[in-house]
């Protein structure tokens, strides 16, 4: 037997909640054994366990936590080019490297997620729109498949694995070590415009005319706001800031100061998370924000503001949430509206809305992105949240759009497969590198992402 | 690399979570390092890792507590490739379910070599560099489980209750010379040694510890445990009479 820990696991919406057996291996050789012993009916990565649903969970088998494989392996400091193991998180790159001028070149809104699982779910940043994917930034990986051997994949080498792999869901083997590409700054901070919009007609057309203009645009939604209102928008535009966008007296670009982090004590009783408390926050998000400028603000600040709040995810109770995360083409804008109207009509409430216009389309298999507009929304559980989401996935779909894997707790396999026509793709691949299906998730057999067509065990 | 003021720490056993946080403090605070364990794969990792994380100079070294002409060698070696060493670390430790060494002499052997018998042959040979060199610090990881012997981990308690009394007697002989002698004892960690144990509590992480550590060498402490409340549970745990405590099932 291999020392594990049984432990209640769930995703970072904290439902479903599932009994796991967890690994943790520190050294090459003990993943190596793990993966190629009978220990457990199947095993799935885990790694900050930063997706919401059930991605990184494995109710009835095993779940290996790369976290201590986190070895940062090479680094060009010319080509801002760096080899690590995929345990390293995103918030420790940006430790080493920001002080010697290198940034992510792309980021997801929070830091503490790590390379392996930014690229098994190929993620995306503020900076879709010109930037693309993380895969776009990896040079190679190496992959660790279930027979125990090490398959090195590149855009040129075991391209059909590569392709799996990135937005694979963990899927195809465990991911042990990539190249990454480093974005070069001149500092630590970001030059941020920022704009209110009155309606969601205004942010989009906002959207679509600043982006060409800056590497990074997101804007905030106010969910409640309806009628006349609906869309009601907060835009922020940025860069990174050069050294001249500094203070003239500004010793070191790259000091921050650092923010005392702040911690979600206990469970907030669901009362706390009514349509008023939403809309007071919401309300405060949009008054407290004006139009303005070339403000300065660090980049933790710009791209991380929940991440000075230790376990946020509390905020929402015990039943737990959900974020949901659609993606729709450019000409479908009007499942957008559709999606808001259905919201603010069901009084389910969210705290954080996010749109943001997306570039074009990744290579990965089962990568989310494509061009057109993605909508995020925090929805929590509670009743009436099931028939709700069930309603909204019809919607999505039949305007032609998709949901995410780094988010989904809910979907229904036939609606993924009709989401994903690289899914039979993907499949194949997978069966190729992972015959047995050696490596599954709760999520993989509730979507049927294994075998052809049926959920695999 | 960055200019190196300071002087060069070796840490035995980096491929522990412990001392693989224990070589990061020190790194942090800009020591160039010499580190060194058994699995020459997973050295090399660790080895790199520091160097780009810290921008300070690393040497590995290898070793395994079982191999004596290793161990009786290991304190030349690191001299040879870290030039003047200011300190020592040592990291690693072996420590299995109690019930295998009941049956198997063999566990009971590598638990009293690693722990005990080889952690002194190796420091016997620092020692002894640091007393010639006039000045040095020593750094020896025992563990509460050493403080007072139950039936569920006795075999490695005796092991860590010999190695913190060793540790006593060299601070006592080199307190004169300048070289300082830190024994730590840390409760429950999260490490490999510990993952999936059942019964855990208070469990600290290895980059707590890593920093605990660095800070003690640093004030010049002798005995630490670590978090520091385990003093007073274990304060509480030795002042059990013994005819009580016989009759406890811990
Ligand atoms: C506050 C917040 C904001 C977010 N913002 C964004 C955003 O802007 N854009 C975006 O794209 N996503 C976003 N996400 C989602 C997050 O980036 C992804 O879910 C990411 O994959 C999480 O990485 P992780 O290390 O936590 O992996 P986990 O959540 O533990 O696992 C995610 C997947 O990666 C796989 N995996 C992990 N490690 C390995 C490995 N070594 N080898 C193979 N497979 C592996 C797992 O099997 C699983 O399928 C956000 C999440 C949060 C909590
Ligand atoms: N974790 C706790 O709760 C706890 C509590 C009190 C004290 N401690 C002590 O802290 C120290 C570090 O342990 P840890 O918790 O970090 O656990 P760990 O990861 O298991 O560390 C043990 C270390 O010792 C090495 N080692 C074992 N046998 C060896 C041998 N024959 N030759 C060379 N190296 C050998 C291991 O090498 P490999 O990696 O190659 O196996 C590893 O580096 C140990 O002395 C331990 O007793 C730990």
């Amino acid at each position: 037997m291999i020392p594990h820990a049984t432990q209640q696991l769930s995703g970072w919406g904290r439902t479903p909640v599932t009994e796991c057996d967890v690994y943790r291996p520190e050294s090459l050789q003990a993943l190596e054994a793990l993966v190629t012993s009978d220990e457990q009916p199947n095993i799935i990565a885990r790694g900050l366990g930063r997706s919401y649903g059930d991605a990184s969970v494995n109710d009835g088998g095993g779940v290996v936590l790369a976290t201590r494989l986190n070895r940062m392996l090479s680094f060009d400091a010319d080509a801002g080019v760096v080899t690590c193991e995929a345990g390293v998180g995103l918030d420790e790159l940006v430790n080493a490297f920001l002080p010697k001028g290198w940034f992510l070149p792309v980021t997801p809104g929070t830091k503490f997620v790590t390379v392996g699982g930014a690229i098994a779910n190929d993620v995306h940043g503020k900076n879709h729109h010109r930037d693309g994917v993380f895969s776009n930034f990896v040079a190679w990986l190496d992959l660790l498949l279930a027979d125990g051997s090490v398959l090195h994949c590149s855009r040129d080498e075991n391209a059909d694995a590569f392709w799996a792999t990135v937005g694979g869901a963990g899927l195809t083997g465990i991911i042990l070590t990539a190249q990454i590409q480093l974005l070069q700054v001149e500092s630590a901070y970001m030059k941020i415009d920022s704009r209110r919009c009155k309606d969601l007609d205004e942010v989009l057309a906002a959207l679509s005319e600043s982006d060409g203009r800056y590497r990074y645009s997101v804007s905030w939604v106010d969910v409640l706001a309806s009628g006349a209102h609906l869309g009601r928008s907060f835009l922020a535009n940025g860069d990174h800031a050069s050294r001249d966008d500094l203070p003239g007296n500004t010793t070191n670009p790259f000091a921050t100061r650092d923010k005392r982090k702040l911690a979600v004590p206990i469970e907030f009783p669901s009362w706390a998370l009514n349509s008023l408390s939403i809309k007071i926050f919401n309300e405060a998000i949009y008054r407290t924000h004006p139009t303005r400028n070339n403000q300065i603000e660090s980049y933790d600040s710009y791209f991380y503001p929940l991440d000075r709040i230790h376990n946020w995810n509390r905020v929402y109770g015990k039943r737990g949430f959900t974020q949901y995360q659609a993606v729709f083409p450019p000409d479908q804008t009007e499942g957008i509206r559709e999606m808001l109207e259905k919201l603010s009509a069901a009084s389910l409430g969210s705290y954080l809305s996010v749109l943001k216009r997306m570039g074009p389309q990744g290579e990965g298999m089962l990568s989310f992105p494509f061009e057109g507009y993605t909508l995020t929304l925090d929805l929590p559980f509670r009743k009436g949240a099931e028939p709700l989401f069930e309603e909204l996935d019809r919607l999505v779909l039949n305007r032609g759009g998709r949901l995410y894997l780094a988010k989904d707790v809910t979907t229904k396999a036939d609606v993924f497969q009709a989401m994903y026509p690289r899914l039979d793709e993907f499949r194949a691949v997978k069966a190729k590198l992972d015959p047995h299906n050696r490596f599954s998730s709760r999520q993989a057999r509730r979507l049927g992402l294994c075998s052809n067509g049926k959920a695999a065990n | 690399m960055s200019t190196q003021i300071r002087p060069t720490v070796v840490v035995l056993g980096v491929t522990s979570a412990i001392a693989r946080a224990t070589a990061n403090a020190f790194a942090d605070a800009g020591h160039p390092l010499v580190v060194a364990a058994r699995d020459e794969t997973e050295l090399d990792r660790i080895a790199s890792d520091i160097r780009i994380r810290y921008g300070v100079d690393v040497h590995t070294v290898s070793f395994d507590a079982t191999i004596q002409t290793t161990t009786e060698s290991l304190c030349e070696r690191c001299i040879d490739v870290g030039g003047k060493i200011a300190g020592v670390v040592v990291g690693f430790g072996f420590m299995v379910d109690q019930s295998t060494g009941q049956s198997d002499p063999g566990v009971v052997r590598l638990t009293m070599d690693a722990n005990l018998t080889e952690s002194a042959v190796i420091l016997e040979r620092f020692a002894a560099h640091f007393e010639d060199q006039g000045a040095g610090f020593i750094v020896g990881i025992a563990s509460v489980a050493g403080d007072r012997g139950r039936q569920s981990n006795y075999i490695y308690g005796a092991s860590k209750a010999g190695f913190a009394t060793y540790l006593q007697g060299l601070r006592n002989r080199l307190h004169k010379q300048g070289v300082r002698v830190l024994a730590v004892k840390p409760g429950f960690v999260d490490t490999k040694m510990t993952w999936g144990l059942p019964g855990l509590f208070l469990v600290a992480t290895p980059d707590a510890v890593g920093q605990t550590i660095l800070r003690a060498v640093q004030r010049g402490k002798d005995t630490i445990y670590v978090p520091w409340f385990w003093r007073y549970i274990l304060l509480i745990i030795r002042a059990i009479p013994e005819r009580i405590f016989k009759r406890l099932s811990l």
